[in-house]
């Protein structure tokens, strides 16, 4: 987990013009995975905008988080054309495949699970994103396949670190 | 040499463009001498992505569902053989200007203002946009036309906002020049964020550059030198691309100071959204522009008087800005030919939901329903029946099968109580239920609610009780008559455009729908089949492969049978939990 101190405050590109605090929250987010406490007060202390109206932003806007997030994440569209494509029953796979329910985090930290109301691929309904990549025309059979696929890679990638 | 172009716009890379395009560069990088490997944005054919376009000379060849494998045989082929596979051909046109192919009909009867660029040009590289006569159109307004030329000119074309008002463009630009402010701001609506419509994301994708010479001629019309883009979070490739265009036209001095040697300046920023659906009201997307909760204000002041920072500002949406520099290079007569009377120019409307041919498609606007969902949508999916188009997402409402023949133009859809919206048309067949459609959309703008007016935040929660009651068949009629009053005062008494058309699905609904409200009521059915709590599982024994995976995944172990034989649910001991859906790999079990 990268910690404040190892990041170098300017990097989260605040030049000092009001209308940064999304941009900020944004990068602490990119940084951390979610926004931590002392990002806040940090974030504060820079600005002067009060910690408490900081966190009434942050809880505004979906895209942030005040809990870490697991190190995939994973949205499922649950929009018009992907809802009469029978999202529903994806979303019901998933959670099954990951054993979680939709906003929640893997034990092992490898996916945290969202949905969200479109992703803009109406015609490739349903359809999902892992991190920053979309996949579409999706069946439960193909999801599932596709986060065993991540979560084999990661096992790998444990194993290899274990003996090198 | 032969061009080979591949289309990199999200709907390509979600069917699997990436693989495509690395299959063709190792083919490209063996045969230098034959062609030139380059990518494209999306040209609107979604159902056949990933899409491969040879291009030599005047003719094209589009090829459409590329995995690796074909794209190898093509390339032997057609590449290096020059012999076109037919049977794989999308859409073709040779130098004599004749097109065939199996898609023509899709593309064919489509007129392209919007999208004239999209999967023709590399929405990274300048030099292909300025090829297509890019800039000139800021060029001329800049240099040749006063501010008050280029708005007369806008207002002569008829254009009027995309973004699902239909205010006349010219007119809200000739406000906001108006008034005199030591800052004024030009703001692009980018948070598209109705479901079921992504045009604006293709257009971002495909031609950013449209979208900022739109931009720069409105700053110059309004007297404005700062330029804002809110794009949303969940568009990562269109920021990316918009961030390439922007430092491209910085360079190229399209953006800056002393634009086009006169001293005129103008600059563009991206700002994006953090995810909040009511950031496309614009008082609300000003206030998170600044940094805050995204919470509409009360108008008057409009954004033409006090807008961003309290500034004078015009706002209008992506399409309504790649509209502009097409009308000052081809005259606003021009575009004025097109379209309806009170409609001019052309829509690019989002074909999705059960439809046979789901992607974008440009029409004059005015073009009837029926035109766009069987013509060029080719009509419904798995022998489904046509039953209604949901057009103008959350804020929209539902038109009847019955209605086909309405032109889709600012008149006639507001007259069936939906909207024209940003464009989605998300069609549905007999397989959807209507209620549940209506509840879905409330169920949307409930949780998107910023929670400042009293209506729309506890309103909406009180219908989308009512509906959550009645899907689950324990509604009674007067729901019908509580809805109605409910979805009134909504209507009246919320401040932004949010909490004002939230009802309109449900209203539309109980317009066209009410005898499926009765029967979820009265019969206690679900007449699509959809409602859970309505409708019971069973298995289809022709499709049953009996490979027991849905008696393990079954909760409550409602599910029995032997190994290879057909399984069957106890209806009694079912608790529609949905597991055994999502657990057949063979689609064989149902809801009736």
């Amino acid at each position: 987990m990268p910690s404040l101190e190892s990041f170098p405050f300017e990097l989260w590109r605040y030049d000092g013009s009001p209308g940064e605090l999304i941009p900020l929250l944004q990068s602490a987010q990119e940084h951390f995975g979610y926004i931590p406490r002392r990002a806040i007060e940090t974030i504060a202390g820079v600005t002067s905008i009060p910690e408490s109206s900081i966190y009434g932003v942050i809880t505004f806007y979906s895209q942030f988080r005040l809990q870490p997030m697991g190190r995939h994440q994973v949205r499922i569209c649950t929009g018009t054309a992907c809802h009469v494509s029978n999202a529903s029953v994806l979303v019901d796979a998933i959670q099954d495949e990951l054993g979680i329910e939709v906003d929640g985090t893997t034990d092992d930290g490898l996916f945290t699970l969202f949905t969200v109301a479109c992703l803009g691929c109406c015609s490739l309904a349903p359809a999902m994103m892992i991190d920053d990549d979309t996949h579409g025309r999706l069946t439960p059979a193909a999801a599932r396949k596709l986060l065993r696929g991540i979560r084999r890679k990661a096992q790998r990638e444990a194993r290899s670190e274990v003996q090198p | 040499m032969m061009e080979i172009l591949v289309g990199m716009g999200t709907c390509g890379l979600s069917a699997g463009a990436k693989a495509t395009y690395e299959a063709l560069e190792a083919l490209a990088a063996a045969h230098p001498d034959h062609c030139r490997l380059g990518i494209t944005g999306c040209i609107g054919m979604c159902y056949r992505e990933p899409l491969v376009e040879l291009r030599d000379g005047e003719t094209r060849s589009l090829y459409g569902d590329v995995d690796p494998a074909l794209a190898g045989e093509i390339f032997a082929r057609h590449v290096l053989g020059a012999e076109p596979l037919e049977e794989h051909l999308a859409w073709a046109v040779d130098a004599s200007g004749a097109t065939r192919g199996a898609e023509v009909d899709f593309l064919d009867p489509q007129q392209r203002i919007v999208l004239a660029n999209c999967g023709i040009i590399d929405p990274e590289s300048l030099s292909d946009y300025e090829a297509r006569g890019g800039y000139q159109a800021a060029r001329r307004a800049l240099v040749e036309l006063t501010p008050v030329e280029v708005i007369d000119l806008v207002k002569a074309s008829g254009l009027r906002g995309r973004g699902g008002a239909g205010f006349p463009t010219g007119l809200k630009w000739s406000f906001a020049a108006g008034y005199h402010a030591d800052k004024k701001y030009v703001v692009c609506n980018a948070d598209e964020g109705d479901p079921g419509a992504f045009m604006d994301r293709s257009v971002l994708e495909g031609d950013p550059h449209a979208v900022l010479e739109g931009m720069i001629i409105c700053g110059h019309a309004i007297n404005a030198e700062y330029g804002y883009i809110y794009c949303r979070a969940e568009y990562p490739l269109a920021i990316h691309r918009l961030e390439i265009a922007i430092a491209a036209a910085r360079e190229r001095g399209y953006l800056g100071r002393g634009l086009f040697g006169k001293g005129i300046a103008f600059d563009i920023k991206i700002k994006q959204g953090a995810g909040a659906f009511v950031c496309g009201e614009e008082t609300a997307l000003f206030a998170s522009i600044e940094g805050e909760r995204g919470m509409p204000r009360i108008r008057p002041p409009f954004p033409a008087e006090a807008g961003l920072w309290g500034k004078p500002t015009n706002n209008n949406n992506v399409e309504t800005y790649a509209n502009v520099p097409w009308i000052l290079r081809n005259g606003a007569e021009a575009y004025a030919a097109i379209g309806s009377e009170k409609s001019r120019g052309t829509k690019v409307f989002a074909l999705a939901g059960r439809v046979l041919r789901g992607g974008l498609a440009e029409v004059p606007m005015g073009t009837t329903i029926e035109t766009l969902v069987f013509d060029i949508g080719g009509g419904i999916k798995d022998g489904g029946r046509f039953e209604a188009v949901q057009m103008g997402g959350p804020s929209g409402g539902c038109i009847p099968a019955a209605l086909k023949h309405t032109p889709v133009d600012f008149e006639h859809i507001p007259a069936t109580g939906a909207i024209m919206g940003s464009g989605g048309m998300v069609v549905v067949d007999d397989g959807t239920c209507m209620v549940d459609i209506a509840r879905f959309f409330l169920d949307f703008t409930q949780s998107e609610s910023c929670g400042k007016c009293t209506f729309c935040r506890v309103g909406t929660l009180r219908m989308l009780e009512i509906l959550n009651r009645i899907c689950r068949g324990e509604g009674e009629l007067e729901d019908l008559e509580r809805l109605a009053t409910l979805a009134q005062r909504i209507k009246e008494a919320s401040l932004c455009g949010l909490g004002q058309s939230a009802p309109n699905p449900v209203l539309t609904t109980l317009k066209y729908y009410e005898d499926q409200y009765r029967a979820h009521i009265v019969e206690k059915r679900c007449p699509a089949g959809v409602c859970e709590a309505l409708v019971d599982f069973v298995v289809n024994p022709e499709a049953c492969t009996g490979c027991t995976l849905c008696a393990k995944a079954c909760s409550v172990d409602a599910i029995s049978g032997s190994r290879k034989q057909p399984h069957v649910i106890d209806t009694e001991t079912c608790v529609q939990c949905g597991r055994c859906i999502s657990s057949c790999n063979f689609g064989a079990i149902f809801k009736r």
